[in-house]
Formats: structure tokens, sequence, C-alpha cells
């Protein structure tokens, strides 16, 4: 779950990081409201999981009232990238010295944490790791041990921050390093880290993506993940509890499986489709989980046939097809099917699909032959 | 000969008295696993079809000598039960729950390298393991398999290694052992710990291994099929087309920042000499012609 700015602000404050004084706004009174309480003069921000806000015009300085009311005026309801802007940020404007990065994330190779740590802060970390790696200052953590404070304090040290702004980085990493960590999050990120004037350290942005396997011991999460940005056919899948991806193409995939369904999308456009969709339905016998699946797929326009992947493993051939063909009966479908059943007593599952089969529902013995099939109906040439 | 586990292997199920614990515990028992015990410490003294239930790991372990753990409890429950199977004595521990959270993997994972460095901690959120013919821990289909070799196998998908296990068994192609290492961001078991045991085991002429999108695991892999490994290897890689910066299904499958793409996975496997398939039809093809030349 990625989390807004404001989100993201909000979590970081709750374990104690200095972050700037502001709030959330979603008309233009709401907005003065905030710029009224916190002070002048005030940064305004779109609220938008995309980048490039700044030079699209989403981030506007105001130093009073008027300001205030026109930029959030001309803010709201902006088109930035595709996004759509509802929300915006308000908070006191910082005098900035010196620009930091900070972050913790998981390195999936060393299975450890890897904090990263820059005097170069404010630009992408990208660009600094490719143009002067030097800049930042890595360190692995494993977990058993955390972050403790002499550990944070020459890890500062090597980052070559003004010395000013040692005891205010030692303390937010360390509450940064409590938020990744208890906050269950997948990456946390300060950029910019700042050093003001009067020599204090604070969050000046924050970029926060939880991990959805944890809210089971954060109740609170569930209301991050109602503001998470899906297309109307993720919402759908979503609401059903069904791992879908929207793509751009155009056969709908059904299969059971991670990896299959991976695997499914990758075959139709090898063979010269594209799929609409990536979609497991976990087990396959399910006919609500199919007939829910197959409802997604039907509500989107842009599919002109349907492909269904199985592997019987545990779950067998006929209790697949029973699956398939209750679904059916449910819903009213607009686009044919090519299914491919396989595995464990496909055969009788082949033979209970068999009375059914006709031009709009087709079988095929094997993947690539469905694949093949698929992509044909949805009106492109099969290689 | 196989990995990990065989028939001498002695597994306990640490919820056994649960659901899915119960399912597949007593398929796996059907399948000829020695299913010894079930761990749940407010059902001790209680029987699963004739199945003794214990307090805890430690309790089991001593009363049946058992050798292996699978997990089947739920997720909020995986980190103590990961950390009591090690310390109860087991030495392989089969982690099949999903949705465990990635700090909880991260904890018990550096947890075991430095208390428990003998013990062997596969998943979570994997298939499990299977020696046809021998054991079966998990959620495998075991008949969909042909015991005896020459081939291992090792994957992080679920649905994809029952095709791989298939695909080679229509062919009349044997398996020593098959991993399900399942795609979590923090794998207990890496594709490195079971190609360093398929090199070491006699029975096991060449191995199969599916991968997928995200870190870069199918990388460390390939160098270290290229440096370490002189056993023939097929390999396929799912997510080939899978847009970046969005999860397919599994925690760890995901493209972002221009890593983790197939195409790279593909490229450092090619290079180690491994033979890659397009489709896993493709890679069992592969593999069948390699074991034609053993």
């Amino acid at each position: 779950m990625d989390l807004y700015e404001y989100q993201g602000k909000q979590f970081f404050a709750s374990y104690g990081i200095p972050v700037s004084d502001g709030d959330v706004a979603t008309t233009v009174d709401e907005a003065v409201a905030v710029a009224e309480r916190v002070g002048y003069p005030v940064v305004v921000k779109a609220q938008v999981q995309v980048g490039g806000r700044g030079k699209a015009g989403g981030i506007k300085l105001a130093s009073s009232t008027d300001e205030v009311r026109t930029h959030a005026g001309n803010i709201l309801g902006m088109d930035i990238k595709g996004h759509v802007v509802h929300i915006l940020w308000i908070e006191r404007a910082s005098d900035i010295s010196e620009e930091y990065y900070a972050s913790f994330t998981l390195d999936r190779s060393a299975k450890k944490y890897l904090g990263m740590l820059s005097a170069q802060g404010g630009v992408e970390i990208e660009a600094v790791a490719e143009t002067n790696p030097e800049a930042i200052a890595k360190i692995w953590i494993d977990p058993v041990d955390g972050l403790g404070e002499a550990t944070a304090r020459s890890w500062v040290a090597a980052a070559n921050l003004n010395p000013a702004a040692t005891d205010g980085a030692v303390d937010i990493l360390q509450k940064l390093y409590r938020a990744y960590t208890e906050g269950d999050a997948d990456l946390v990120e300060i950029n910019p880290l700042i050093l003001t004037p009067d020599n204090r350290v604070h969050a000046l942005d924050a970029k926060v993506s939880l991990d959805g396997n944890s809210t089971f011991r954060h109740s609170s999460y569930e209301a991050y993940d109602a503001t998470q940005v899906r297309d109307e056919r993720e919402t759908a899948a979503h609401d059903k509890g069904l791992q879908y991806v929207g793509l751009a193409g155009k056969v709908g995939v059904i299969a059971n499986g991670a990896g299959l369904a991976m695997s499914t999308v990758d075959i139709v456009n090898q063979v010269g489709g594209s799929a609409a969709n990536f979609l497991d339905i976990g087990g396959g016998s399910n006919a609500t989980v199919m007939a829910n699946a197959l409802e997604v797929i039907n509500n989107d326009p842009d599919v002109k046939a349907i492909f269904i992947n199985i592997f019987g493993g545990i779950t067998k051939g006929e209790e697949v097809a029973d699956g398939i063909i209750q679904a059916l009966a449910r819903v009213n479908l607009a686009s044919p099917i090519v299914i491919r059943l396989d595995g464990t007593n496909a055969e009788q599952g082949r033979e209970m699909l068999q009375p059914h089969l006709n031009d709009r529902l087709i079988m095929e013995p094997t993947m690539l032959d469905a694949a093949r099939r698929v992509v044909a109906l949805s009106g492109d040439t099969p290689k | 000969m196989s990995i990990f586990v065989d028939e001498n292997t002695k597994v306990i199920y640490q919820g056994l008295t649960g659901s899915q614990g119960r399912y597949y515990g007593l398929l796996n028992r059907d399948y000829g696993t020695q299913v010894v015990g079930g761990v749940n410490p407010k059902k001790a003294g209680e029987e699963v079809d004739g199945i003794p239930v214990f307090a805890t790991v430690k309790d089991a372990v001593a009363a049946t000598g058992a050798t292996a753990s699978a997990i089947f409890i739920p997720a909020p429950g995986v980190r103590p039960a990961v950390l009591e199977a090690a310390e109860g004595g087991v030495g392989f521990i089969a982690c099949i729950t999903e949705g465990v959270p990635a700090h909880d993997e991260a904890y018990f994972y550096n947890k075991l390298k430095r208390d428990h460095p003998e013990v062997q901690l596969l998943g979570p959120n994997c298939p499990g393991i299977i020696s046809p013919g021998k054991c079966n821990i998990g959620i495998t289909a075991g008949h969909i398999a042909k015991p005896g070799g020459p081939v291992g196998i090792v994957s992080r998908s679920g649905t994809l290694t029952y095709q791989a296990l298939y695909e080679l068994k229509l062919m009349d192609i044997g398996v020593t052992t098959c991993v399900g290492i399942g795609g979590d961001p923090v794998p207990g078991t890496s594709f490195i710990d079971c190609l360093r045991a398929f090199q070491a085991d006699p029975d096991t002429k060449a191995v199969m291994m599916i991968g997928e999108i995200g870190g870069s695991a199918e990388e460390e892999a390939a160098e270290f099929i290229k440096n370490e490994m002189d056993k023939p290897v097929s390999a396929y890689i799912a997510g080939v087309t899978a847009p970046a910066g969005k999860k397919m299904g599994h925690a760890g499958a995901i493209v972002s920042g221009g890593k983790g793409t197939a195409q790279a996975k593909m490229d450092a496997l090619r290079d180690a000499g491994v033979q890659v398939g397009l489709n896993p039809t493709e890679a069992g093809q592969l593999m069948a012609e390699i074991v034609a030349k053993l």
C-alpha cells in the first residue's frame, strides 16, 4: 500500500518524527482555514501518487489568504499525468539550509534491512546512486539487532552531514527505523530531510509503502487501503477478494496460481495477442470464485475473448469443471471463452465440459493451443 | 537419493488441528509421509485421525523423534511458530502459510541463521517439498510426480511447480526432489540452497528451475550455476510481459526501478549455460532433451 504524502506525514508524526505543521484540505475554504491556523507562508501541495508534481504546477508557495485561494482553486481538480487532484496538503513553509536523503527498505539479496543516508537530498536518489554512489552512506541492519544509537551516530558521520545536523539526524533515523519495523513498512523514505537555519532537522516529504500482509496487527491501515489508487476493474476485483492487475489488452485471463497467471499473460503476448489483465483465482474449483472472476472480466469493455487456464493439483479436474459450468450459468458473458484444463483428473473434467462446448465455449488441449485460439478470437493474428 | 527430506523424515504439523493442517497432513500421510504428530498447546493429548497432538514442538520431538515440521498456522502466529520449531529441535521446517508480514520473515530468517544455523527453513508462502515416492510435505498433489530421478526441481511458484512435475511425468521423467521455495520477499530456502544440494546429490543428474520477476534471486542462482555446478539446468521465468510497478500476485513478484525483469534473469541464466524455455512446456521439453543425452 503506497501512502499519499499527507498519510505518510501523519504516519511519521505518530512515531515522533518532526514534520511541518499542516493539515489536509479538500476545498478552497478548508485550505484557507489550515493556512490561517499554521501561519504564513504556507506550501499548497497536490496529493497524487505520481512523480513530477512540482513541475506540473501541483506545489505552490502562498504568503497570503488570497494566494492560498488562488493556488488551492487552481490545483484542486488539476490533472497530473492522469491523476486528478482531490486532496491538498497545506503546511507551514520551511526555511532550508541543507537537504538530505534518508530511507529504509529490505535488501532481498542480503536478507537484511538497508538504510541509505545522503548529504545530497532533494533530488532523485537513483540519480545520485548513478553519478556519485559514494555520496550515499549505506548500512545493512540485522533485524535481530535493530538500530542502536551508536550505530546511527557512526552512520550519520559516514554520510558527512553538516555537524549541526548530527543529533537531530541520529534521533530521526532511529524513529524512522521504528516506523519502518513496528509500522510494517516495505519502504520509508524522507527526501528531503532538511536542516533549517536554526539547526533543526525535520522531514519535508514522506514516502511510505506499507506491507498489506500486516493489516491484522494494524487496524488503522484499513483507512489507507480505502484510499489506494486502483482502476475501476481493480476496485471491483479487490472488493471480491480477487488477485487482479489491470493491463491494456484484449484477452481476459483467469488462472489458478500467481505463477500460472503470469505465465498465461506471457504466453498470450508471446503468440501475438494482448492480455487485458492478470487474475489469480487460487485453488480453482469454487464456482463462486470463478463466477466472480468471470464477472470482473466481463465488465471490462476492452475484453474480446477470455482464457481460462487451470491446472488441477489437489483440486481435481471434475471439481474445476463443475465450478466452471456453475459459474457460466450465473454470468451472461459478452465474450467467447477458451479453456485449458490440465493436471489431476483433467480427462474427467474435460468430459464434463464436453456437452457445454460450442463456438462461444471452446476447449484446447495445451496452454499454447489455447493461447493461439483465444488470441485469434480477440481479433489478432496468432503467431 | 533426494535432498532435504526422504523416507526417514518424521514430520509433525503445527496446526494439524486446523482445517488446512488436518486436510494436508492427512493427505501427506496417505502419500506415505511419516506424519508422527501435531502441535497445539490447547489440544495436547488429543488425536487427529490417530495422530497424537502435543503441547509443544519440543514435546512432540521428544515423544516421536520428529525431524521436520510443517507449519499450517495462520499468518499472525507464524513468527512464534517458526522460532518454536527451530528451538524445539527439528532440522527442517516447511512453512506453507501465506500472508506473513515481510518483517516477520526477515526477523526469523536472521534469528535462525544466528541461533540455529543447522535448521533449514522452507517458505513461508510455499507449496512445500516432495521427494516423490518417499516424502511429501505441503500441498503438492503427490501423484503428479514420478519418483526416482534424474531431475531435481526448484521453483518460486506453486502452480508452475505442479505444471513442471506434470510435464516431466507425461514424458516419463522422474524427479528426485521438487522444492517450492515460494514467492515471498525473504524465502527461508533460496534457489542457491537447492542448487547446491542438487549438485551434491548423486541421484540428481539435471535440475529444472522455475523463477519469476522481482528481486535478483535468479541472477544470483545464475552466478552459482556458472561457478559451482556441472550438472545441466533448464529454466523458465514467469512474468516476461509483466508491467513495472505492479505486484503480480506474489509479494516478491514486482519489477521496480527497472530491476528484476524477466529478460535480465533469462539473459543471466543463458550466460551461465542454462537452457531457458519461453513457457513451462518448452522448459519441460528442453529438460527432456537434456535427460535423453545423460
